[in-house]
This record gives C-alpha cells, structure tokens and sequence, in this order.
C-alpha cells in the first residue's frame, strides 16, 4: 500500500461556488466523502479530525436540512460548532453582514458557514474575514454543497457520472441548486437537459451548454436521473405562473411522464419538497426511484468532507 | 474688478462657434470673453500685457453636466453644493442641471428659492436645477411646471424615476408643450426593470442577480416617442444604455424632434467590468454588453446620441460597503467626465470636436442656456486641457464628498489643469 502519491490540495481557499473548483478540486472532495459514508452509519461517529477547531454557522435564510447537516458535520469531525441564530443578532438591530464578519473574525473562527438570501454575499464575506468561507447557498447564485452531494449520490447509484443524462426540472430561475449542478454535471461529463416554463427560466441559460425544453416529456425522455427543483414561490413577486394545479398538470413529476425517463431512472429533489406541485407524493416515496432520504444521508458526508478540506 | 487676461498659443475647440484651431482667448475685466481664436496673437497684444502662452494645450468652453445628484437639502453627508463645485471644476465643468431626487424632493415653488440661494451662496459654478415631474416623484400628479420655470427651474424630470402612467405623460407634454418645458424622462419601465440590478443576460445568470432587459427601456422610448407625435413638446431622453435604443433613436428622429443623452458609464463599461460583484457598477441604466457599448459609441458618432453626461450620483460607503442586492444605486463621476470621454478620442472612436460638442454646445443647446460655447461677450467660462497627461484614478484623491467612482484604479490619459469660471480662476492643477 506504499505507493507514493503525491497529496493534491484544494485550489481556492474558500468554497464559494462549484465555478471557482477544478476537477481535481471535486473529485478531491467526492473521495474525501465517500470514506465518511461508512463512518455516518458506524456506531461511533465521532472523529477529532478538526479537534480545537471552531466552525460558526451564520444563516440568515431558514434552512432545516443544510443547517442541521452542517452542524452534524462539523460535531461529527469534533469541532467547536456555534450556530448564529440571526433572529436574536444584531444583524436585526441594523448591523451590516461586513460589519458582522468583523465581529466574527475577531473571535478567530477556522471556518464560517454561510447562507444568505443575497446573491454573492459569501463572496463579500469571505474578502473581509481571514478564515475559510463555506457557502450554504447566496441567493440565486449557488449552492456548491449541494451540487456535491447530488453528485455523490448519482455516483452511489450509478456508478459514474460521465456520459449519464440528467434532467433538471423546474423552478430554475430562482435555483441555485440549477445553477450549481449545471456547472458541476457539466464538468463531470453529464448531458444536462433544463425542463421548465419559459417563465422560470433565466436569461441566456442555453449559454450554460445545457439543452433547453419547455415539454417535460421531451425534456425527461431518455434520462438516467430526473432532478426535481422546488418552486420557490416566496420568491416569486409577480404572476410568473397561473396556478399550482396547472403547474403540476405539465411540470410536476408524475408516473405518466415518468415513463419517458430510462426505466432504471432515479429521482431527485433537494427538498424541501411541495408534494402535489412538483412531485407526485406517491413518487417521492417510492424508495425504488427516490433517493431523497439518500441525499440528506450523504449531505452529512460532503460537509464533512468539505469542512475537513477547507480547514486545513 | 480683475484684470485683463491674454492667452495664446492654446489649440480651441468651441463647437457652437465651429472654431477649431490654434490660437487666443482674451478676457476682459469684468470676466467676459473679447476674443477668441486665430485671430488672438502675440502681434496683435499690447506688447506691455503679460501674455500666458498655452503651448498647444487645449481650451474648451467649460463643461455643461446635464444629470448630476446633489445632496442639498437632506442628503448633504453625500455631496453639498461647495463639494459638488469642487469636484466639478476640477474636470472642467461649469454648469450642472441638478436632479430632484433630494429630500424634499424638488417639487414646488418654496423649496426652489432655497435651492437657488444655497445655490449662489455655496456653488462656485453655474447651478441649473430641474423639479420633479410629479409631486413626490409618484408619477401622478404633476407639477407647476409654469411658476416653478419663473422660478428659475430649467426642466422636469423624475430623475431616477420614470412616468409609468401612459395618461400622465401625455398630459405631462401637453402641458409642457404649452409652457415650453424642457422634459427629461429617465426611460425605464418599473415593471419590467422590478427589483433589477444589472443587465438581464448572462452575467446576471452566472450572478444569480435579478437582470434588467433592455426591453425595459425601449418600451418607453417607444411609447414616449409615439405620444411626442401628438403632443409636440420639448423632450429629452436623459440616457439610454442599449445598442436597440440607438437603433429607434436613429429611426425615428427623422419624423419628430427630441434629443437624446448616454452617460459616459455606459460609453466606457460594460456589464463584464462588474466582475465579483462590484457594487460601485450598480448604475442605472444598468451596463450592457460590448455590443450595447460600441452601438453606442457608433450613436454618438452619427449625431443620434446627442449628449454625455456623467451621471454624477455620491454615495456615501456605507451605502456601498453591502451585498449587491442592498447597496444603492449610482457612482460618482463629474470630476472624471471630460477625461474619461477623451479615452474615446484617445483611442479612435470619436472625434474630439464631437465628444466636445457632446459635453458643452448640445447641452447648452437643449437647455436653451447660453453656456458652454466661447461667443464673444459671453462669461469666461472654460477649462484648459493637457490633453495626453496620463493620471490613474484613485478614490483617495478624489474630490467629491462622496468616492464612490466606478473607475477606480483606471488609467486615464488628459486632465483639467485649470478651470475658469466668469473669468476667475476657481481650479489649477
């Protein structure tokens, strides 16, 4: 087992989002998880890999999932794990998110995790603190933790992810989870096939290199993986649709479309899920097909992976 | 009274006078101008006067800023009248229409006597306010557009807001065709553009950040135009950011008379230049494409694109220092204008004499105001160019109250080297 290989380090200092990582960079951090699946299901999962290390979770939006697996995560490789609740900070008195980055770095955190409702905002954060930056998701912009373990899932299922066809379906317009698994299933050699209402479509997607339908059969005809997005109506300021029901009559995921898709298609959603509106619920349970629960499963492992990664 | 002043040698471009060559300026004692070019030589002056010979650097008549923000009255931590005229005179410009976007808005006759006495008082350049169209900017009721021009209010606009409502706007020029009014409409459909930040495109896709379609803007150049057709009245469109808008401009100022400004931004950036979220190019119109930026050089080349303007608007940091979504809108660049706009001629794209004209004799001319020309008899005002002096742009060094510039660390190739107002040297360098 002595083989010398040289030990590949991440390019970026933070984690921003899946356009600023190589391919090393992924599949460095897709490696590092997959040793973590075992450990998640072991009865000791606790490990001292980042030991004396402190993690500052900062959400400003609510999440259950993605702030909980990150707090997992980082109790789980034994760091100090804080979880800012913004609804008692002084980011509610008027402070500014610099203003709050301030105030944390000066605490000497190793790593801060963020979600924010604007675009970009990890991006500003992580110019004026000097520890890594994670981003939980800003805005529409991206959600690289995400993306990640969509893919690890996809990997877990099918084995690899070049030459598979995956259809994203949607509310993509408001997604940042569209926009993060674009740019990585792309890179990982998936053809890319967006399924959504011109509407909730955002401009010059076609340019993303991804195939552009607004039938969702045609959409999902032939795919290995059918990715469903939530529509994310408190975004949703103006009519950008007539009504739920007409929605789910030609864009939510049901058996009769379903049958496009390869017969071995496995579906996805990164919750939380509008069952009725996107998705058939008797679809979002058949443990056949969805690998909903499997992707909150191995969430937990690429955060680790990614806290561990960026920390050192 | 001060005394006489005898510059020669100097290379002058006056548009409104069609001069374009080397020679003198001559002012007389009480700061009104007595002579102008070729015809000013070392021959022809008393041999006893001190005579400043310019080597070849250039006069032009002092700069007409169409769409400046001033921060007086309420916003005076931004920019007050005396750093505005500070800031102005050291790029050369003389004259500034300021927006009614302050608070109060500018929107009724009482507030305008203050405007002009703080004005006269604290401004050491020529200040030329508008009102608002509406009463509070709401775009709907309009404003005494009559008694607020005897007041001294040189034309209406919203400023960073535009008439929505069809059935006002007709009515809007209806009146002002009665009245003469000048009318600026900021040309961007609040519908269309909500909760926008930049170009709609794929910049604004890769940025997650709501976009801002061109079509926003030509949908109410469109209809402006079509109601201009029946209700003739003065009309300017205060800016327009697309290469399409270029295209509608050209077409239809064959069959109806209005004219047209571009803010030097959208003249020399695009929405590439925003890059990791740089929220000093948060501008409205918002940076479009290279395409959009070269139509529009192609437009101001052809005469369809009458104006620049700097589209001066401080904004303190704080309101900067924030996530794109948050952080106010605008930059500053009144200091900045007549370099900025050589960096055209510099490399190519538009002739010295149009960019000038662009900057001093059309605005003037729209206006109705007699400025930005050298017309003998007429205030000194004007500013001397080194026209290939390379400088970089640095907040520090700025002048305006306010840093928020959107060219920081740029590099600029002409700068102002003294600024005279009414004959009285108010900036060296």
């Amino acid at each position: 087992m002595a083989t010398k290989t040289k030990a590949i380090k991440i390019s970026q200092k933070h984690l921003l989002g899946i356009q600023d990582l190589s391919i090393n960079d992924v599949n460095l951090i897709l490696k590092e998880a997959e040793k973590f699946i075992e450990l998640n299901k072991s009865k000791n999962k606790k490990l001292d890999l980042l030991k004396g290390k402190t993690q500052i979770n900062l959400f400003f939006e609510p999440s259950t999932r993605t702030q909980s697996s990150f707090e997992l995560a980082g109790k789980r490789l034994g760091a100090d794990v804080m979880s800012m609740n913004i609804t008692n900070s002084a980011i509610k008195k008027g402070e500014t998110l610099i203003d709050t980055a301030m105030t944390l770095n000066a605490m000497h955190p190793d790593i801060i995790v963020i979600r924010h409702q604007d675009s970009g905002a990890c991006n500003l954060l992580s110019q004026k603190v000097n520890c890594a930056v994670l981003n939980a998701g800003d805005g529409r912009r991206e959600h690289p933790t995400q993306a990640l373990l969509d893919a690890l899932t996809i990997l877990n299922r099918k084995k690899k992810i070049q030459g598979l066809k995956v259809a994203i379906c949607g509310d993509i317009l408001h997604s940042r989870v569209a926009r993060s698994n674009i740019y990585l299933l792309n890179m990982l050699g998936a053809e890319v096939n967006i399924v959504a209402p011109s509407n909730l479509l955002p401009k010059d997607i076609e340019k993303f290199g991804v195939n552009i339908f607004s039938n969702m059969k045609k959409g999902v005809k032939d795919c290995d993986i059918v990715m469903m997005l939530r529509l994310q109506n408190e975004r949703m300021s103006s009519s950008f649709l007539s009504s739920n029901r007409e929605y789910y009559e030609y864009y939510g995921l049901t058996q009769d479309k379903l049958e496009y898709a390869k017969s071995d298609s496995i579906i996805m959603h990164p919750g939380p899920m509008n069952r009725g509106i996107e998705i058939d619920t008797k679809l979002a349970d058949d443990t056949n097909m969805s690998v909903v629960k499997e992707q909150v499963e191995l969430g937990v492992a690429i955060r680790m992976a990614c806290l561990k990664i960026f920390c050192e | 009274m001060m005394k006489k002043k005898y510059f020669i040698n100097a290379n002058i471009i006056d548009p409104h006078n069609n001069i374009s060559e080397i020679g003198g300026l001559i002012i007389g004692e009480d700061g009104k101008i007595e002579g102008v070019g070729k015809k000013v030589n070392k021959n022809n002056i008393p041999s006893r006067e001190k005579v400043i010979d310019l080597k070849e650097n250039y006069i032009f008549p002092g700069i007409v800023d169409m769409r400046v923000f001033v921060g007086e009255p309420g916003y005076e931590y931004k920019e007050n009248f005396r750093t505005l005229s500070n800031a102005a005179l050291s790029g050369g410009v003389t004259s500034v229409v300021t927006m009614p976007n302050t608070d109060p808005i500018i929107d009724n006759v009482s507030i305008v006597d203050f405007l002009k006495r703080r004005g006269r008082d604290k401004s050491k350049i020529n200040i030329f306010p508008t009102a608002s169209l509406t009463k509070g900017t709401e775009g709907t009721n309009m404003t005494e557009f009559g008694l607020l021009q005897s007041k001294g209010i040189i034309a209406f606009t919203d400023g960073i807001r535009t008439i929505q409502n069809t059935r006002v706007m007709s009515r809007i020029m209806n009146s002002a065709k009665d009245l003469g009014s000048l009318i600026m409409q900021h040309a961007e459909d609040q519908e269309l553009a909500e909760n926008g930040m930049i170009n709609d495109g794929i910049i604004s896709t890769k940025l997650g950040l709501q976009g801002i379609p061109e079509i926003a803007e030509l949908i109410i150049i469109e209809r402006d135009l079509t109601l201009l057709e029946e209700y003739n009245c003065r009309y300017h469109i205060s800016q327009i950011s697309s290469g399409k808008a270029v295209e509608i401009i050209k077409d239809r100022k064959d069959k109806v008379r209005f004219s047209c400004g571009v803010s030097i931004n959208n003249l020399s950036l695009n929405e590439n230049d925003i890059g990791d979220f740089r929220t000093f190019l948060k501008l409205s119109p918002p940076l479009r494409t290279e395409d959009d930026r070269l139509s529009l050089v192609q437009g101001l080349n052809d005469g369809t694109i009458d104006v620049i303007v700097s589209d001066h608007k401080p904004e303190d940091e704080e309101q900067k220092r924030l996530t794109f979504a948050q952080a106010a809108t605008g930059a500053t660049g009144i200091e900045t204008l007549l370099s900025l706009s050589l960096e055209l001629y510099h490399n190519g794209s538009v002739k010295l004499e149009k960019i000038i004209a662009a900057l001093t004799s059309n605005p003037a001319k729209i206006l109705k105001i007699n400025k930005g020309n050298l017309s003998v008899g007429n205030d000194a005002d004007f500013c001397i160019v080194d026209i290939n002096k390379p400088w970089i742009v640095k907040q520090e060094n700025l002048v305006s109250k306010s840093k928020n510039t959107s060219i920081e660390n740029k590099r600029l190739q002409g700068k102002v080297t003294n600024t005279y107002v009414k004959g009285q040297e108010l900036y060296n360098i």
